[in-house]
């Protein structure tokens, strides 16, 4: 096996009776990664997940973490991994410290290593003010915190987060986005699911796009984006121009450098390989043939358009829902 | 997994729930005088009247009534232990230890020991409450540790029952609407309230299938009768919880398995 591995996930397919969650899922993450799952609800990142944490045994396939196989030595993979489920698993009768100090039972930390993480810990996610308030008064964000800091009590090698900044406002999801990057910093190995883009986009490394139950893509972002052919520039010609676009794609596709041109009702979408050099040469060519141009944009493929380009469907639209993850 | 860890895990665990329960201390407080204040004194002093000590064979019908609360005070703290755990189900509390390294029992234990002693404790209350009334115990003492004993092995069954229940259905709304089906019948249908001989012909057969029924006929000579008259009911309600037990604690097995893997 690859040192640098630290899952390896083959052929893995979960069914619950007749409904087939997810099926036929490979593939491998890396010591020291943030890798994510992104998918819509209903996608099967959930249930990919609770395998992976032996919490939900697959109906086919294997996988290993750290070398162990989630079914046959679970009980190894549980005593090196962390997990942080959604927000609303806190019980909202017990102090923050109280529910350290349950998971470090259940770690079977001793008395002294127990004071000593959790003093850490609440350190860690500034939660040393409110460590002895019941859950119940917590902010939203407070609770993710100390979710962290369980997930982080058993100092695991690998942290598994479900979906970690769901419903958050924006300052708690970047205080979130600091914790889990400081986390790879210090060699903690990081699989998450998420169903944000911008989420997937700056903080994962690697994800997979995981839809319907199968995986569509796995990359880093800048590879997913990549592979969709480079940056477009769109232009919109005003309206009662329109009868005018034709001759301009005809213009622009003569351009070098440009690899791909898609005609719109008062405009053009170009694909081009280097948008600094094009830019001026597009609006040369429109200006030769006498367009009023009424804006032209530049954009880099966005996480969105590898979205679609390989679900066929936006991340928020309508998806043909697979199964409820329940 | 060592003994010493199996320990460290239930005690955790056991430990949540005490937490728990010193936070709510409105709940806590309805919980143990609900059954007495309700039953035993609101029902005893209605029927007081009402009752005809010639079939009740009791002294008064607040004494017949004590054993039918304390096995009553049982079945409902039984049938309602799981409740916490299918709560633990729905918001994923029970994932979050179920992906630590514990021994998949300890969480059931844990619980366990936690019903059990507020049961015990709460059959203690009840019966001082009874005493205060005037309800003397033909046994003494030594009855006492008999009925507690008969009450844990009736709520061991009916534990395992409310787990099985809430780690099968799919919503806590079913939970609790099974719950009920199951709760005021097998109280009606027992000699809780009313002895079997003044039950209509149907319902007597139906009460004798009912396990309430053979554990209060083994409590109430505890209390109203004596040794004597008592020691085959107990010994008879002791074989009935066994196999009950056994049968309650199968069940209860599988449902964990199947939705623990």
């Amino acid at each position: 096996m690859d040192p640098a591995v630290v899952i390896d996930v083959a052929r893995l397919g979960k069914t619950f009776g007749p409904v087939t969650a997810v099926e036929d899922l490979s593939f491998t993450i890396h010591a020291g990664e943030i890798f994510g799952l992104l998918g819509p609800n209903g996608a099967g990142k959930s249930t990919t997940l609770r395998m992976l944490i032996t919490v939900l045994p697959p109906s086919t396939g294997t996988a290993t973490v750290l070398g162990h196989d989630i079914v046959t030595e679970a009980d190894a993979v549980r005593s090196l991994i962390g997990y942080v489920p959604q927000e609303r698993a806190v019980d909202r009768f017990l102090t923050g410290r109280e529910h350290l100090e349950l998971l470090a039972g259940l770690y079977h930390l001793s008395r002294v290593e127990t004071n000593e993480r959790i003093d850490e810990l609440l350190k860690l996610v500034n939660l040393e003010e409110h460590a002895d308030r019941v859950a119940k008064t917590y902010s939203g964000g407070m609770k993710r915190k100390l979710d962290i800091a369980c997930g982080l009590l058993p100092n695991p090698k690998i942290v598994f987060l479900d979906e970690p900044t769901l419903g958050l406002d924006v300052q708690s999801r970047l205080k979130i986005w600091d914790y889990i990057r400081q986390l790879r910093e210090n060699g903690i190995t990081i699989v998450l699911t998420t169903n944000y883009l911008e989420e997937a986009d700056q903080l994962c490394d690697r994800l997979a796009i995981i839809d319907g139950g199968t995986i569509r893509v796995i990359g880093s972002p800048l590879e997913l984006k990549t592979g969709l052919g480079g940056d477009s520039l769109s232009v919109a010609i005003k309206p009662h121009e329109a009868d005018k676009l034709p001759r301009l794609r005809e213009g622009v596709m003569g351009l070098p450098l440009v690899r791909d041109v898609r005609l719109k009702p008062t405009g053009l979408d170009i694909l081009v390989e280097s948008p600094e050099k094009c830019l001026p040469a597009v609006i040369e060519v429109a200006q030769r043939l006498d367009c009023s141009l009424d804006g032209i944009e530049y954009h880099r493929p966005r996480l969105d358009d590898v979205f679609v380009a390989h679900t066929g469907h936006g991340l928020r639209g309508g998806t043909p829902e697979m199964v409820e993850e329940e | 997994m060592t003994f010493k860890h199996y320990k460290q895990e239930v005690l955790a665990l056991t430990m949540r729930w005490v937490r728990r329960l010193s936070r709510e201390k409105f709940s806590m407080l309805f919980t143990l005088v609900q059954p007495m204040l309700f039953w035993l004194i609101f029902f005893g002093s209605l029927f007081q009247h009402a009752a005809n000590i010639q079939i009740l064979q009791a002294p008064n019908y607040m004494s017949f009534l004590a054993g039918g609360v304390v096995v009553m005070t049982v079945l409902n703290n039984g049938l309602a232990g799981g409740v916490d755990l299918l709560f633990d189900k729905e918001n994923g509390f029970l994932e979050r230890m179920m992906s630590t390294p514990i021994h998949r029992s300890s969480v059931i234990l844990s619980r366990y020991l936690f019903v059990m002693a507020i049961t015990g404790m709460q059959i203690l209350v009840i019966l001082s409450i009874a005493f205060v009334f005037g309800v003397r115990l033909e046994t003494g003492l030594p009855g006492i540790a008999v009925i507690l004993a008969i009450g844990m092995l009736f709520g061991v069954g009916l534990t395992a029952i409310s787990m099985a229940l809430a780690f099968s259905v799919k919503s806590h709304g079913d939970f609790f609407s099974m719950l009920g089906f199951l709760s005021l019948p097998m109280i009606f249908l027992s000699s809780a309230l009313v002895p079997l001989s003044a039950m209509p012909g149907w319902m007597q057969v139906v009460a004798m299938v009912n396990p309430m029924t053979w554990v209060i006929d083994a409590v109430r000579p505890l209390i109203i009768t004596g040794w004597n008259a008592a020691i085959p009911q107990v010994a008879m309600a002791f074989v009935i919880l066994a196999v009950f037990d056994a049968v309650c604690l199968y069940g209860g097995a599988k449902a964990f398995r199947r939705a623990i893997g």
